[in-house]
């Protein structure tokens, strides 16, 4: 898919189906994401399979911003998509906008 | 234009570095493919003794996994030898058949170990220590036999030697000369070594040569040129080794003692090139690592040459070696030996038992031996590479270990940033420090991933964790490690805060301890969760959050996320309707994989998340805990009902002890086993708690491992009774639980405190015993089998385990 491509808005979950500190898997289309509901309320959404082996991230440990991959215990930025410390690599980051309680993820 | 094509015969320590440099300078430009007669990706041969030893496991030891190959786009064809060069039309030739063509061809096949040609040497149990199969024939002889005998005490002959000592073998080891590792160590040195090592329980015979191999099919003892002669099951030859090169003499390519290179890695023949212990460079081979990594480079700058930029030369390497032995501090460099024109300082201290040597010729250190402290060997070897004119230094400057009032000046301060701190893979100082400022690195383990330092033998991983304590700016002489990079608090500290503070929420601990990173990480919150559990047992609620996902789930993820069901069965019993419900369930659920697991149970492979709580729901069986830190299985044999050997209901023991202790939260795994007879079908011996019936009595072994760092069980106590068994495991396994730290087994817990301090915790003191058993009775109330809770709970269900799936139309 090319940028200039528009993306849809995708109703996606109410937030109250999230909790904070547990990734959610929500396939949309057949493009698996995993989304992470913070403290203040925002939503992030990546891609659900790390950089490193294809791990599902929505299982990882979650702090905060982060998440520990499951498998090898990479950390990874749900904000940035961006593998943390030594690791190399990234996730795809997909915009959300929640309104009224419910997410939306343009994809 | 066509990529360039490289092809590597040899798939070992010098020829994949090589690969690993050319990467680093030119990540697209070649075309690679390697060959490896061995089955294996490339792998670190020096820590073979550690897996011997029993430090680390087989895949430990993997350098680069296969993924690493393919994400460089390298061919990889292990198991296929290379059997014939042509060095005309470039190509060369594997036993399996292939034809490759090549523009650079790289030598890299190391070498042969030496076998003496005595008489018997074919014989079945004769074997040397060079790979991965070597260990594995060790491993498997320690479990039928029990004599060994060891041809060679050099480094590799001693290594071997500690390794046949830890799998329970009486071990011999016959050397040729008057003292060990003669090669290395002056006789002062290696006396001291002899008796240092005669205490770990090996039997030394110097001065010995061993003529014939006796046995008729498998090798049953050695005789000596002295008439006298020594049984053996075993015998591991450790003598030297030979360069591998007779691939490279057929082929033409020029061959002295071993295939010969220039300056620049290069053979006589264009576009053929060899590095590593098959190579001859100014008329050495080297035998150890870190000259094969310096060559490496050489190589691979010359082969990413545009051709008009002044080239690196190899102008040959300052060796030494430390010997892996653990407690026998060993480290040897350069020219060690006195000779005419060389003076050295010694200083020999009996009380101590230590032994240093510095040789010096012209002003200039030019070899060291030292032994029972080695603390200043990476000073000595960064003088001897600058050849510092050491002239109007001090004795105490020259090893600053004997400065007066201990340490003095720390070593790794003292070194120029250009020094080398990691000799196996030539990482500076400078580039270390480097690394930890510019990506805030917080651990060895992630300085070894960021600059390879201390990635192979280990042995500078005391200077790499100095200087991460000098940089960071953290005091080095606390050494206490830290719960995590999260925190400067020990886990004892944490654990006496939640105490006095009375905390009781993870967030709580992490704000009032001042952690660094708001949320915490994947090591601290675990470990937190499993304090305030341990702390307020009754008050306290479980964070799930914290936990990892296979506690979370009560599963055991797998490596393509789907996960594996393992139903409790106790004490390892089943019954045809169990069995039946089981099968019904693998159909049902297209279960591609239904295995008997190591601890006695039955594993359902490859369950999707979302189907674990109906998988279990249909089971109706109760959670084996395959997956938690906690009581993982009791195994038992057959015990007296059925064997002829059995003196004891073990079956019977072994069910009621797993069914009082299942789902206890433990600081990590604990395995358990009930034997009925001293023949341990069981496996008690390598057990967390291990259970042996003898005549009227039980014995109780603690703290055996039987993973990576294998150990033997120690004897806790015999008793009469199977009510004294149950307690005695309560207090046990409770005071484990108070003082361990988080994610310590038992294994490594007992070795760092003693069992002694354990008995006298569990035993002397009756009023001590017996709260520890309160406690542990406290514990085990709250337990409820996880499975059922979440089956009957919609809530759980959807949070936990329901994905979610839009179509966006
Ligand atoms: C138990 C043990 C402990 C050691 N400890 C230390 C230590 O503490 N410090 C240290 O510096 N060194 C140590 N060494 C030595 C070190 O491991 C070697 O110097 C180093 O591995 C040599 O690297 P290499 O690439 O030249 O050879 P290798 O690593 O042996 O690799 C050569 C590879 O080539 C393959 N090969 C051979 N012929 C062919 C062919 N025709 N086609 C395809 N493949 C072929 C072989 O199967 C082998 O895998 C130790 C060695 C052993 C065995
Ligand atoms: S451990 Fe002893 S009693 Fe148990 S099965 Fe083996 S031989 Fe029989
Ligand atoms: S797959 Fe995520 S850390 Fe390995």
């Amino acid at each position: 898919m090319t940028a200039t491509k528009e993306k849809k808005k995708i109703f996606v979950a109410d937030r109250n189906e999230l909790s904070i500190g547990l990734g959610k898997q929500v396939s949309v289309d057949g493009v698996v994401l995993a989304l992470f509901l913070q403290s203040d309320g925002t939503v992030n959404a990546i891609e659900n399979a790390c950089p490193h082996k294809g791990g599902p991230l929505s299982d990882g440990i979650v702090s905060g911003e982060h998440v520990f991959c499951p498998l090898h215990d990479w950390k990874i930025s749900t904000k940035t998509g961006m593998a943390q410390g030594a690791d190399k690599g990234c996730v795809t980051c997909f915009e959300v906008e929640v309104n009224n309680g419910k997410v939306y993820v343009f994809v | 234009m066509r990529q360039e094509r490289i092809v590597l015969i040899g798939n070992g320590m010098a020829g994949i570095r090589t690969i690993e440099e050319i990467l680093k300078l030119e990540k697209n430009r070649f075309h690679i493919t390697v060959f490896g007669e061995e089955q294996h990706p490339n792998y670190n041969r020096i820590l073979l003794s550690s897996v011997l030893q029993g430090d680390a496991g087989v895949d430990d030891i993997v350098l680069n996994e296969y993924s690493w190959y393919e994400d460089n786009g390298i061919d990889l064809f292990t198991g296929d030898p290379i059997i014939k060069i042509d060095t005309k039309k470039q190509v060369v030739y594997s036993r399996s058949g292939l034809k490759k063509p090549y523009d650079h061809l790289l030598l890299a096949t190391g070498s042969n170990p030496f076998m003496l040609p005595l008489p018997g040497v074919e014989k079945e149990g004769v074997i040397a220590f060079r790979n991965i199969g070597d260990c594995e024939t060790m491993m498997e002889a320690a479990e039928t036999y029990k004599k060994a005998a060891v041809i060679g005490g050099g480094l590799l002959g001693l290594e071997a030697a500690r390794g046949l000592l830890n799998l329970n073998m009486d071990v011999d080891v016959i050397h040729i000369a008057d003292h060990l590792m003669d090669r290395q160590l002056d006789s002062d040195a290696g006396k001291m070594l002899k008796a240092e090592l005669e205490q770990q329980g090996m039997r030394f015979h110097l001065n010995k040569q061993t003529v014939k191999i006796n046995g008729r099919k498998r090798v049953t003892g050695l005789t000596f040129s002295d008439q006298s002669s020594l049984k053996a099951d075993l015998v591991v030859m450790a003598v030297g080794i030979q360069p591998n090169v007779g691939l490279a003499k057929q082929s033409g390519i020029k061959v002295d003692r071993a295939i010969v290179v220039n300056d620049c890695m290069e053979t006589n023949v264009s576009n053929v090139y060899a590095v590593g212990e098959c190579a001859e460079h100014r008329g050495i081979v080297y035998g150890l690592v870190a000259p094969l990594y310096e060559q490496g480079k050489i190589l691979a700058s010359r082969l990413c040459s545009t051709g008009k930029e002044e080239l690196p030369v190899y102008e040959g390497s300052i060796v030494y070696t430390k010997l892996k032995v653990s407690g026998a501090e060993v480290f040897s460099a350069g020219q060690f030996i006195d000779g005419e024109e060389t003076k050295s300082i010694r200083i020999h201290d009996d009380f101590e038992n230590t032994f240093k040597k510095v040789v010096i010729r012209d002003n200039c250190v030019v070899g060291a031996v030292l032994f029972g402290d080695t603390s200043d060997s990476s000073r000595l070897l960064s003088m001897m590479r600058s050849k510092t004119d050491i002239s109007q230094m001090s004795k105490a400057s020259l090893l600053p270990s004997e400065a007066e009032g201990g340490q003095g000046e720390s070593l790794v301060a003292a070194m120029e940033d250009g020094d080398t701190v990691c000799g196996c893979n030539g990482v500076t100082k400078g580039e270390i420090v480097c690394a930890i400022k510019d990506q805030g690195l917080t651990t060895v383990n992630e300085i070894k991933q960021c600059t390879n330092a201390s990635r192979s033998c280990g042995g500078c991983k005391p200077e790499v964790t100095e200087l991460l304590a000098l940089t960071t700016g953290e005091e080095v002489s606390t050494v206490a490690e830290p719960l995590c990079g999260c925190t400067t608090h020990t886990h004892e500290d944490v654990v006496a805060a939640i105490k006095e503070m009375g905390l009781s929420y993870v967030r709580e601990v992490m704000n009032v301890l001042g952690w660094h990173s708001e949320a915490g990480c994947s090591k601290c919150r675990p470990a937190l969760n499993y304090y305030l559990g341990l702390v307020s047992p009754l008050q306290y609620k479980d964070d799930p959050n914290s936990r990892f996902v296979n506690e979370r789930l009560h599963a055991n993820i797998q490596n393509d996320g789907t996960f594996s069901v393992v139903p409790r069965m106790y004490g390892g019993v089943t019954n045809p309707s169990q069995l039946r419900k089981i099968a019904d369930v693998a159909d049902k659920y297209n279960v591609p994989l239904v295995k008997v697991t190591g601890g006695q149970r039955i594993d359902l492979l490859g369950i999707e998340k979302e189907h674990l709580p109906n998988v279990w729901k249909d089971l109706g069986m109760r959670s084996g805990y395959a997956y938690g830190k906690t009581l993982r299985t009791v195994k038992t044999c057959v015990g007296k009902d059925f064997c002829r050997f059995g003196t004891q209901d073990s079956i019977g023991l072994g069910i009621t002890i797993e069914k009082k202790y299942e789902g206890l939260n433990t600081p990590h795994k604990v395995k358990m086993a009930v034997s009925a007879c001293p023949r341990n079908c069981a496996e008690s011996g390598i057990k967390d708690v291990g259970i042996v019936g003898v005549e009227g009595a039980w014995e109780i072994y603690v703290g055996g491992n039987g993973g990576v760092d294998l150990r033997s069980a120690e004897l806790l106590c015999k008793v009469q009774t199977s009510e004294e068994v149950l307690e005695t495991i309560s207090a046990f396994l409770q005071y484990y639980r108070e003082q361990a730290t988080y994610l310590e087994r038992t294994s490594h817990w007992i070795t760092r405190v003693g069992l002694d301090s354990i008995k006298q915790a569990i035993f002397d003191d009756g009023i001590g015993r017996d709260a520890l058993i309160e406690r542990m009775e406290i514990a085990l109330s709250m337990h409820e089998d996880p499975w059922s809770e979440i089956v009957d709970s919609d809530e759980k269900k959807t949070e936990l385990f329901k994905n979610k799936s839009v179509i966006a139309h």
